[in-house]
């Protein structure tokens, strides 16, 4: 054949070619490949499981702090509840208080009423026993004074006559 | 290394060189070449003439350079299979690391060029470039062979013969075709047959691309007075340049066109006959 191509020799080199193949891709490629894959696919699985794990944590971190949120809302609800349950206690305490008062202050005007028309009754009754003794006490005068300026005069006559009987108007004075 | 020591070292290897020249001025002239400059590159290129007996047959040398490759690369890979292997560690060492780096190389690329079917090709590709690489290194190493006549031969690189490269060419192609079938099936074969000029194109880069080279190193080699300095230029420059692109070249286009035929095709959408369709037809 022309340039000396010769189907043998081409044969003989396929063979040779065949040989090396599979000594080469069992004694080298494939050992190394695989040990290659192996590490490989132990760093996919470590990468994996990294991202794996911090997917986990994301997750875990959204959760608390969802829970942190919910807490934080409850804490704030749960504040506003107590200020106005506060309020509404000092408001009640605050009506009661009022009440209480307006109670007291309705007693004590009612007591003040009371002592003051006891007071007034006494004061009256004082008044009207005053004026009564006033008045028995200006009538019991009036007589008295009519004797006195009798006694006086008498006395006035005796005491002319008599010096010694000065103490008996006042006797007789005392008599009435 | 101090002054000294570099010093020392100049003088002897000043002087080592100085010896060997003199030998060979001492030696006289070599005889008369057995083969003319004509003879060694038509033998270059056809291997017509030096054959060597292996099992029974007459053989071009580049199948024996072809088992001395696969000695070597088995040999090897069977140490590093038994020694170094099973006692790789996560964080790899730098032995380790070259050889991840060449099996992630091989791996990455039929990755790239071929994603959505690429585990065989990873390993083909592997092949592929070890044997085009070190094959083609192998003709710096200059081990002899005996050929028929008797006459002692440097074994080239197996892929400066036509065969050899017909024989990777032919090889890629098929997988290349087998990747049509895995992932298009008939119609993959199509796929592939239509690249009808890629085997031959992938052959005959891959044997002129080396035959270029090993025809300069024959031509350096052939006369003494071009043996002295050049051929480092001259192995640097079409072996392990050579060695370096042809591998690239044959395991890309490998790969791309892998991925190319392997590629599912997007089913076409049924076409539904709708009432109206049916009725204009009925019409016409």
């Amino acid at each position: 054949m022309p340039l000396n191509i010769n189907l043998q020799q081409i044969l003989l080199h396929l063979f040779n070619f065949a040989i090396l193949f599979g000594g080469l891709y069992l004694l080298l490629y494939k050992p190394v490949k695989d040990f290659m894959d192996k590490r490989q696919a132990k760093y996919k699985e470590m990468a994996d499981q990294a991202a794996s794990t911090t997917q986990q944590a994301e997750a875990l971190k959204s959760q608390y702090q969802a829970k942190l949120d919910q807490a934080d809302q409850e804490i704030a609800e749960r504040k506003k509840q107590a200020q106005q349950d506060m309020q509404e206690k000092l408001n009640q305490q605050e009506a009661d208080a009022r009440q209480k008062a307006e109670q007291l202050l309705a007693k004590a005007r009612r007591e003040a009423e009371s002592d003051k028309e006891n007071i007034m009754e006494s004061a009256s009754r004082q008044i009207r026993s005053l004026a009564e003794e006033a008045a028995s006490k200006l009538a019991r005068q009036s007589v008295s004074d009519v004797y006195d300026e009798f006694i006086d005069s008498a006395k006035a006559d005796i005491d002319d006559g008599f010096d010694d009987d000065e103490d008996e108007p006042a006797r007789g004075g005392d008599r009435s | 290394m101090d002054k000294k020591k570099k010093k020392r070292f100049l003088i002897v290897w000043a002087a080592l060189l100085v010896i060997l020249l003199v030998l060979i001025a001492l030696m006289g002239k070599p005889g008369p070449n057995a083969e003319t400059l004509q003879d060694v590159m038509k033998d270059g290129v056809l291997h017509d003439h030096n054959k060597i007996n292996a099992l029974g047959m007459q053989v071009n040398p580049s199948v024996i350079a072809d088992w001395w490759i696969i000695g070597i690369l088995l040999g090897a890979a069977a140490l590093i299979r038994i020694f170094a292997i099973p006692h790789f560690k996560e964080v790899p060492g730098k032995f380790q690391m070259v050889l991840e780096s060449l099996v992630d190389l091989a791996d990455g690329l039929a990755r790239q060029n071929s994603p959505h079917r690429h585990k065989f090709l990873g390993a083909y590709v592997f092949f592929a470039g070890s044997y085009i690489f070190f094959g083609t290194l192998f003709e710096l190493f200059g081990i002899q062979a005996v050929t028929t006549t008797g006459a002692s031969m440097s074994l080239p690189s197996p892929l400066s013969d036509i065969n050899a490269a017909i024989a990777l060419g032919c090889l890629s192609y098929g997988v290349i075709m087998s990747g049509g079938i895995a992932g298009n099936h008939v119609k993959g074969i199509g796929l592939t047959l239509k690249e009808f000029s890629l085997p031959i194109s992938m052959s005959f880069r891959l044997f002129g691309a080396l035959l270029s080279g090993m025809l300069v190193t024959e031509l350096v080699y052939y006369s003494l007075s071009l043996s002295f300095v050049i051929p480092v230029a001259v192995a640097v420059m079409f072996t392990l340049m050579h060695a370096v692109i042809q591998t690239y070249v044959l395991t890309m286009l490998t790969t791309v066109f892998y991925g190319e035929v392997s590629l599912p095709s997007p089913k076409k959408p049924k076409k539904t006959k709708t009432k109206a369709a049916k009725t204009v037809k009925a019409a016409a």
